[in-house]
């Protein structure tokens, strides 16, 4: 069972107009590799459903996405997202802004077919304002308690990227946090898993605790073999965040940032951001 | 003392009787607070590392993901210290954006997890620079929701000119104490809507010697605490 294949091919799979999740959180474990391979697919009008990082920066910088799903756009150690933050500005950018948990819970909805689940979160607060088709539920049981029907976030394709990964597709993160990496593999019709490294099934399954192992390869239909992959991001404990070349990034005019490290093809970022 | 270490107190204060609940903190003061309630008169309260882990006297002892730090939020457990923008009297909070929500002056970081700890949990603020920026008749957009939209507690709200809480009849901002060397006319003039002042209003306790011994010593010897302030 091999399902290695291109990060152009798995990108390939893209149409205009997709609704296209995108794992990580913020600036931590992000499939940037891919993202830079969408950027230049050059497809138009995606709908973003992320835990906003530079993933969203970088394809609003580029004219890629047209709305952006998520809770926060943020690069952790800079807490503002420039070209998030100059796209909604300037009014280039939809924008469906949920309560983090919320995000969660329409990606497991959506992992579980069904069409909504039940959460507080958002009562009261202005996202039902900026969000006028969603719809609270009443309990049927004698608490009558009226709750946010949060509807499912179904994606079309998801990309997330972990530190180890076998042909078939399972795979294995080794920092911290598992983010919901699962989730957007559940989530969607087509799922792509980029990694650090590939290796053999028996050297994945010796490579930690079972606990670890994030995905399985009924949720994966392609594995990317991207090192350095989630860069500038960090990847834990492959690599921290590059936090000089964040602050470049955050610091540098688009036409120039893109001129310099994202006109070429994923071999030339890597050597360009190792000088 | 320094009003930074006055203000580091006046955060842990909020945590007091809360028990073995998860007190969490945007901002560097707010942290400083948490641990230091942890590592006093609050022992049983758990405190993470920004990230994953849960710390006990700065060593690890737990494990917190993100997605169990969202089933925290469901269940209650928790007492939050948030930053906000904007800040009205009934405790509205906004950390989304400035100006109309549909083309905003000034994005920020949308409402995060505002809406779900507003209605899960108790949630106090943190403002470093108390002004009428800050303390608006109305917020553009409501992230965390105030007591007049069903906020579960919204406790207190720590500044760097006072501390304030909703001990009113209707639950509007009151002012509790100022810091040693403000007056209430300070805070009135900071402020850009009609606090409640009670008769008497008292000065912020200051830190006692153990506290500030284990601020400057143990929690924060590098004295960031005090660039949070300016």
């Amino acid at each position: 069972m091999n399902k290695v294949g291109s990060v152009e091919d798995a990108v390939s799979e893209i149409r205009d107009g997709m609704t296209i999740g995108i794992g990580g959180w913020g600036s931590r474990r992000k499939p940037m590799a891919v993202v830079r391979a969408i950027l230049r697919s050059g497809r138009k009008d995606l709908t973003l459903v992320s835990y906003g990082g530079p993933d969203v920066g970088l394809l609003v910088a580029a004219g890629i996405a047209r709305r952006v799903v998520t809770g926060f756009v943020s690069l952790d150690s800079i807490p503002l997202e420039p070209h998030f933050r100059r796209a909604r500005s300037e009014g280039t950018i939809a924008l469906t802004e949920y309560d983090e948990g919320m995000l969660y819970w329409g990606l497991l909805a959506a992992a579980n077919r069904l069409p909504f689940l039940p959460i507080r979160a958002g009562l009261g607060s202005d996202v039902m304002r900026v969000n006028p088709a969603l719809r609270t539920v009443r309990s049927p049981y004698p608490d009558d308690t009226e709750l946010v029907a949060m509807p499912a976030i179904a994606l079309d394709v998801a990309f997330i990227h972990l530190n180890r990964a076998d042909p078939g597709g399972n795979g294995r993160y080794l920092g911290p946090d598992p983010y919901f990496d699962d989730l957007f593999c559940l989530a969607a019709k087509r799922r792509f898993l980029s990694c650090e490294q590939i290796e053999t099934t028996d050297d994945l399954m010796s490579g930690g605790p079972p606990q670890t192992l994030l995905v399985n390869r009924s949720m994966v239909d392609g594995v990317l073999h991207t090192p350095n992959g989630a860069h500038f991001t960090s990847c834990v404990p492959d690599y921290e965040r590059d936090e000089a070349f964040q602050r470049e990034y955050a610091g540098t005019d688009w036409d120039t940032f893109r001129a310099r490290y994202l006109d070429g093809g994923e071999a030339d970022y890597q050597l360009a951001v190792k000088r | 003392m320094t009003r930074a270490e006055t203000c580091v107190v006046a955060c842990a204060e909020a945590w007091r009787g809360d028990g073995a609940i998860l007190a969490s903190s945007a901002g560097l003061i707010p942290q400083l607070g948490a641990r230091l309630a942890q590592s006093t008169f609050a022992p049983e309260l758990l405190v993470t590392d920004g990230e994953a882990t849960l710390l006990r006297d700065g060593r690890a002892e737990g494990w917190l993901p993100y997605r169990t730090v969202f089933a925290i939020v469901a269940a209650g457990t928790r007492h939050v210290m948030m930053g906000a923008s904007q800040l009205d009297r009934f405790g509205n909070q906004n950390i989304s954006c400035v100006g109309p929500w549909e083309k905003p002056r000034s994005q920020l970081l949308c409402v995060r997890g505002a809406p779900g700890n507003t209605v899960n949990h108790p949630v106090s603020y943190w403002i470093p620079r108390h002004s009428p920026r800050v303390f608006v008749e109305n917020v553009d957009m409501v992230s965390g929701v105030g007591h007049d939209r069903n906020a579960h507690e919204i406790r207190l709200v720590v500044t760097d000119l006072a501390v304030l809480d909703f001990a009113t009849p209707d639950r509007s901002m009151r002012l509790r104490s100022t810091h040693s060397g403000v007056t209430v006319g300070d805070v009135v003039a900071a402020t850009g809507f009609t606090l409640t002042i009670p008769e008497r209003v008292s000065q912020t306790r200051e830190p006692t010697g153990a506290e500030l011994t284990l601020i400057r010593d143990h929690l924060d010897p590098s004295n960031a605490r005090e660039r949070e302030i300016r």
